[in-house]
């Protein structure tokens, strides 16, 4: 039945766009530029602006950022991925002291089976594949390690940036990095806590994704 | 639920006039919704030039849609993304119920989506019991209302939180009463948490699908998307043929006019950007993602070069934001699913002149439209052809429905009136008539209707003709 359908409104859209002359093909508009301690500034005041809580820590200690980020909170778990580069290091970070810190959890099966647990998640940390400085997000592509859900599920999430991975703009990402070669399962682009303005357009933070948005930006 | 065939529009536009609570909330929402996009695009240069690009950019996918529309199928199908193609709203609504079947579900997440509205997906899977749950936090307060959305992008902007309050705590079990937005919103967390955690299917529309990749990109804040898109097995993203691109690097300056136009946001929360289901080894995401590609009328628009430009759309809804009609009457009184200019020139073009047709009428031509639309549509121009087409028997012609106005009446009227403008000494005698006789005009028929809400017009005594002959003119 669709496939019969397919046919008949590829015909129509080939009829109606047949006598068509070729239209040029487009190129992205020339993109700022921002020096390194620039493209921080910018995108901590730009993810501030929504109510983003960012830290410029050093590439050395910034499981101690995490550590007091998380001991003001009192939360009680926070979900990671020991296969990532973060992995280790908060374990070590862990080990030495976790007075007053929550649990370390892992994703443990598929969704299915962790669902329960996840939902009950107080927090997670997660890698990105770097940020935007003229928009202010950060950009993150899910995989094995670090599934989905660990950036939308739990009421905070904590995502790590690399200093030297702030790119000027989505174009220049998508570029650098060859994005049309090789799109994973799913991107994802974050500025802020989940948010709404439906309700006589008051801005409201924490709707269905993450109440918090905690970014650590090392250098 | 407002059915096309009750449309009355004289009748909605008395009510939404009357209404001043609709009027207040409509205002204030309208103003603040204008200054943020003031002010997220300050620099006015850098504006035009993404307007220009983005309107080369639609110009030419839809110039190339045959052909992206088969790269965009290839790509998806070996992503392992199920295509389907609707002709119609009927056959789409068909496929997703399919789907539901298949998965023995009786309960369907919904993201925002405006081609899932088009469809009345919800008015379709409530006849057989099935039960749509939408989730965007808008559109669950006017679900729970039984309405439907006022606004693309604000669904519930016609409501104040008091209003709101009282509908919770109506029909919320346990939720109390209270009009602080925080407590409102936190009442729809906890509600949908839930749903989200059990739900087996979700839906989702899309703002871009890109052909090069087979990547449905998805704009929002709530997270609510997310959650449609991610939580439960089987994923169903439904879109019209008109929402495909080129290519991911046209993503860019699509989504910063869309989310400045919108809402005045540099960006939003988040960008969601779908390319397969849960591959092997990943431990999360739907297990099967199904698109769906919905025409409804769009391939007969696109062979139109003048009307193609309807296409263009990316549903920003910031033509309604700058309507004089609209933000004084609010979404509902236009009766159809696209309020607003855009509603003007696309709801008449799907549904027929002769069912829609009307809804041309709601403009001034100000051109305020056209002056902030994205992607550069000619939004007065369009709405000149339909107020045309509406009049036009004859094969030129395009529009469904078309002619649907003429009457020999109106036709003879304005017949007689071509003469008495084309022929001087019939024009003097009326000029003469009326400057003599035109403030007895009684106010009965078309007058009457004419001046229910205008003022009646007054003759001068002498026309201008005459007085220049007595005077003569004055050479300064």
């Amino acid at each position: 039945m669709s496939s019969a359908a397919r046919d008949r409104i590829m015909s129509n859209i080939r009829a109606a766009a047949g006598d068509n002359v070729e239209v040029p093909a487009t190129a992205c508009l020339p993109i700022a530029t921002y020096g390194p301690q620039e493209k921080i500034d910018r995108l901590k005041s730009l993810m501030e602006a929504v109510k983003t809580e960012v830290h410029v820590v050093s590439k050395k200690d910034w499981p101690t950022a995490v550590k007091s980020v998380l001991r003001r909170r009192k939360l009680k778990t926070l979900l990671y991925a020991p296969e990532t580069a973060l992995g280790p290091e908060l374990e070590m970070a862990w080990q030495n002291d976790s007075e007053g810190l929550p649990e370390l959890i892992i994703y443990e099966g598929d969704i299915e089976s962790f669902k329960e647990t996840l939902f009950q998640t107080d927090a997670a940390i997660t890698t990105t594949v770097g940020a935007i400085a003229e928009t202010g997000v950060v950009v993150l592509w899910p995989d094995s390690t670090e599934p989905r859900t660990m950036s939308l599920v739990p009421s905070v999430h904590i995502a790590v940036v690399d200093s030297a991975t702030i790119y000027n703009s989505f174009c220049e990402i998508i570029q650098r990095q060859s994005w049309p070669e090789k799109m994973p399962t799913n991107a994802i682009l974050i500025s802020g806590p989940s948010k709404t303005a439906d309700i006589e357009m008051t801005l409201a933070f924490g709707v269905h994704g993450p109440k918090e948005l905690i970014v650590l930006i090392l250098k | 639920m407002l059915e096309p065939t009750a449309f009355n529009f004289k009748k909605n536009i008395s009510k939404a006039l009357g209404d001043r609570q609709l009027r207040a909330n409509l205002k204030s929402a309208m103003d603040g919704l204008k200054t943020k996009r003031l002010n997220v695009f300050a620099d006015d240069d850098e504006l035009q030039q993404l307007r220009i690009l983005c309107n080369a950019i639609k110009k030419r996918a839809l110039s190339r849609l045959p052909q992206l529309l088969e790269q965009l199928e290839e790509k998806c199908v070996q992503n392992g993304i199920q295509v389907h193609w609707a002709e119609t709203t009927d056959a789409a609504c068909r496929i997703v119920l399919d789907i539901m079947k298949q998965h023995g579900a009786s309960r369907l997440l919904k993201g925002k989506s405006m081609v899932s509205e088009e469809m009345h997906l919800n008015q379709y899977l409530q006849k057989i019991g099935i039960e749509a749950i939408e989730t965007d936090l808008g559109e669950f307060i006017i679900q729970l209302d039984g309405e439907p959305p006022s606004h693309i992008i604000v669904p519930a902007v016609h409501k104040n939180k008091d209003q709101i309050a009282k509908t919770f705590h109506e029909k919320i079990p346990g939720a109390p009463y209270t009009e602080v937005v925080e407590e409102l919103n936190s009442i729809a967390r906890k509600n949908l948490r839930q749903k989200f955690f059990e739900g087996q299917i979700g839906l989702s529309g899309v703002n871009f699908a890109v052909a090069e990749t087979g990547t449905l990109c998805l704009v929002e804040n709530e997270g609510n998307g997310r959650m449609c898109t991610t939580v439960p097995s089987v994923h169903v993203a439904v879109m019209g043929i008109e929402k495909v691109v080129e290519r991911m690097e046209e993503v860019p300056p699509l989504l910063r006019l869309l989310t400045g136009s919108a809402t005045g946001q540099l960006i939003t929360t988040y960008v969601n950007m779908i390319t397969s289901p849960r591959k092997p080894g990943e431990k999360d995401g739907p297990k099967e993602v199904h698109l769906v590609l919905l025409d409804n009328g769009r391939s007969k628009i696109l062979a139109d070069a003048e009307l193609r430009q309807t296409l263009y759309c990316i549903r920003c809804g910031t033509c309604l934001n700058h309507c004089p009609v609209y933000t004084r009457l609010g979404g509902h009184a236009y009766g159809f699913v696209y309020p607003g200019p855009i509603g003007e020139i696309l709801t008449p073009q799907i549904e027929g002149l002769d069912v829609a047709g009307e809804l041309a009428t709601a403009s001034t031509l100000c051109n305020a439209c056209e002056e902030v639309c994205p992607v550069m549509i000619p939004i007065p121009r369009l709405i000149r052809r339909m107020r045309t087409e509406s009049y036009a028997k004859d094969s030129s012609a395009t529009v469904k429905g078309h002619g649907y106005k003429t009457n020999f009446l109106e036709s003879t009227v304005w017949k007689l009136w071509a003469k008495m403008n084309t022929s001087p000494w019939l024009n003097s005698l009326n000029s003469k008539m009326l400057g003599l006789l035109g403030g007895l005009l009684p106010k009965a028929g078309p007058l009457k209707a004419w001046t229910s809400v205008r003022s009646k017009p007054k003759f001068a005594a002498k026309s201008l003709h005459q007085r220049v002959k007595e005077r003569g003119v004055n050479r300064e």
